[in-house]
């Protein structure tokens, strides 16, 4: 039950904001799970601050995810998980992005690995990735209309 | 369809479709190889061919549903998809898990990473032409399969492993026979290891192939034996402990050469480790004790408790007809797979079905890395890249 449990979690937040205090809009914890809420225009930039900081350190992108929440605007959540292998630690970055740009800086640039990450979002979501080398659908098949893990996709599929 | 973008030129290079009914893809993996004579220039995976829609499947179902559909992510680790998953609606729950429950769980999960690596050394052995393999690994296979059928009543998806614990008590006789599995066991990875590791054409054909340095694995978010195989030391059970890891007494083998005879060595040896734990775990589970949490309207109530007490039978039908509610936070827990970092990610909204599961497979993110090994080549060390990342397509697709 305590895994994860981010005993360097206030450090974390103090580093961001000491950086840029415009860059943390919200920090969540819950159950030794950190999350900080990053506007989208800064994502980019706090992410390579994540990974390039000595004290922080974030050099391996864990995981990246998306939260529909429909009908609540801006209803996109996306989630990414961090790891720093050297510091032992965990801390997961949110943006909130609305349906109607559904646009969001790649983080390829700072981690190679975020590629099929964020292939997936976009062929799932719908959510496109600005400056992402390879934005094609990655699971469904070229032709497949719609995105199906938004919340007002039925489960059934289309007819 | 994917396409090539040929910059060698149309005249000299040739674009080759490998799979997906190719058998050493191991299921529906499409690699597409443009090829300089008989070396690779690039590499597309193409994936999806297995896609079911496995995470949307979840949101319509209640939080307990959903533990019979996480068996089929990784069909060769069925235990371990169940933790991870239990792990993560346990945590936004905020459940304790009793420890006995604990170690049965770790059990379960090392014998499930045993029975995980036999399947990959016997597949990956044929791959290279040592036929044999194939028969001693599933022989050894099957004796852990017995022992998950008298545990749970299935082979392979057990689902049992539950929210708050564990599906059903240990059978009886059950202590001789994994202990008679863990005397037998260490002689047939020697066994394995009489047939490869000094083997000459095993070693010419694994070593110095598939090469990626530590730097570029972590940048491509590779874990598991592929990132410990190049003296990264990354182990869940070690890092970020879970389910009372902490009190198991094991090694991270690691190696340094970073090439797929190194990733060999490294499954080989966590095979080893693993048998340790699971002698630990034997010994620290007590002959009874509870199996499952306390926890009125989340865990279902005994059977006998059910036909004696009201409150029982009331909660046991709401479990089974509305489900629970978690709060509207979410949770994100991970394990260490047989394959690396298994995570799950379970938002909730407050009600009885989750508003979004996400698993992070670690094959899907481990073939990231596959383009990058195989560059400049030859076809056939292309397919000991894909066999040492240890790929399984039903979770690739999910």
């Amino acid at each position: 039950m305590t895994q994860l449990a981010s005993a360097n979690a206030s450090v974390v937040v103090e580093q961001l904001r000491y950086w840029n205090p415009q860059a943390v809009a919200q920090v969540i914890e819950y159950h030794g799970e950190t999350t900080i809420v990053v506007p989208p225009e800064l994502l980019l930039a706090t992410a390579k601050q994540c990974k390039e900081n000595p004290a922080l350190n974030f050099n391996l992108l864990s995981d990246a995810t998306c939260v529909d929440r429909f009908p609540i605007e801006p209803r996109f959540e996306l989630n990414y998980s961090l790891v720093s292998i050297p510091r032992r630690d965990r801390v997961r970055l949110r943006t909130r992005v609305s349906a109607q740009h559904p646009v969001v800086d790649s983080l390829m640039p700072v981690w190679p690995g975020a590629n099929w990450l964020e292939r997936e979002i976009f062929d799932l979501f719908g959510i496109r990735f600005e400056g992402h080398t390879d934005l094609r659908r990655i699971l469904l098949p070229e032709g497949f209309e719609g995105f199906p893990l938004r919340r007002d996709f039925p489960t059934e599929g289309k007819r | 369809m994917a396409t090539v973008e040929t910059a060698v030129g149309a005249t000299k290079a040739m674009v080759l479709n490998m799979g997906p009914q190719h058998p050493s893809t191991h299921g529906v993996l499409r690699v597409l190889l443009e090829l300089d004579g008989e070396n690779v220039v690039t590499a597309v995976p193409d994936i999806g061919y297995l896609h079911t829609g496995i995470e949307k499947s979840c949101e319509d179902k209640t939080y307990s549903q959903s533990i019979t559909l996480t068996d089929r992510i990784d069909y060769l680790n069925p235990l371990g998809n169940n933790l991870v998953y239990c792990l993560a609606v346990e945590k936004l729950l905020g459940l304790e898990v009793p420890k006995r429950a604990q170690y049965i769980r770790v059990m379960m999960v090392e014998l499930q990473r045993i029975s995980s690596h036999l399947v990959w050394l016997g597949t990956h052995a044929i791959d290279m032409g040592a036929m044999s393999v194939l028969l001693y690994c599933f022989r050894e296979r099957e004796e852990i399969l017995k022992i998950f059928e008298r545990f749970s009543g299935q082979r392979m998806m057990t689902s049992y492993i539950r929210i708050g614990g564990v599906a059903l008590q240990p059978p009886a006789g059950w202590r001789e026979q994994v202990k008679r599995f863990l005397d037998m066991m260490p002689a047939r990875i020697d066994e394995y290891e009489a047939l490869l590791t000094e083997n000459p054409i095993w070693q010419g054909r694994l070593k110095g192939v598939g090469y990626l340095s530590p730097e570029t694995l972590i940048s491509l978010s590779t874990t598991g034996p592929g990132l410990r195989a190049a003296g990264v030391p990354f182990d869940n059970r070690k890092m970020f402990p879970y389910s009372s890891y902490e009190e198991f007494d094991f090694n991270v083998p690691m190696r340094t050469e970073s090439d797929c005879y190194a990733r060999y060595l490294v499954r080989v040896a966590e095979m080893r480790e693993s048998l340790k734990i699971v002698r630990q775990a034997m010994d620290k589970i007590t002959d009874d004790g509870a199996i499952k949490t306390e926890a009125p309207g989340i865990v279902p109530p005994e059977r006998e408790k059910m036909k004696t007490e009201m409150e029982a039978l009331i909660y046991h039908f709401k479990i089974f007809t509305e489900g629970f509610s978690p709060p509207p936070e979410e949770a994100f827990a991970v394990v260490e797979s047989p394959r690396g970092e298994l995570g799950c990610f379970i938002a909730s909204d407050g009600s009885p079905k989750p508003l979004r599961v996400h698993f992070r497979a670690p094959s899907f993110i481990n073939l990231q890395a596959l383009p990058y090994m195989v560059q400049g080549q030859l076809i056939a060390d292309t397919v000991a890249c894909i066999g040492t990342i240890d790929i399984v397509l039903g979770e690739v697709d999910r």
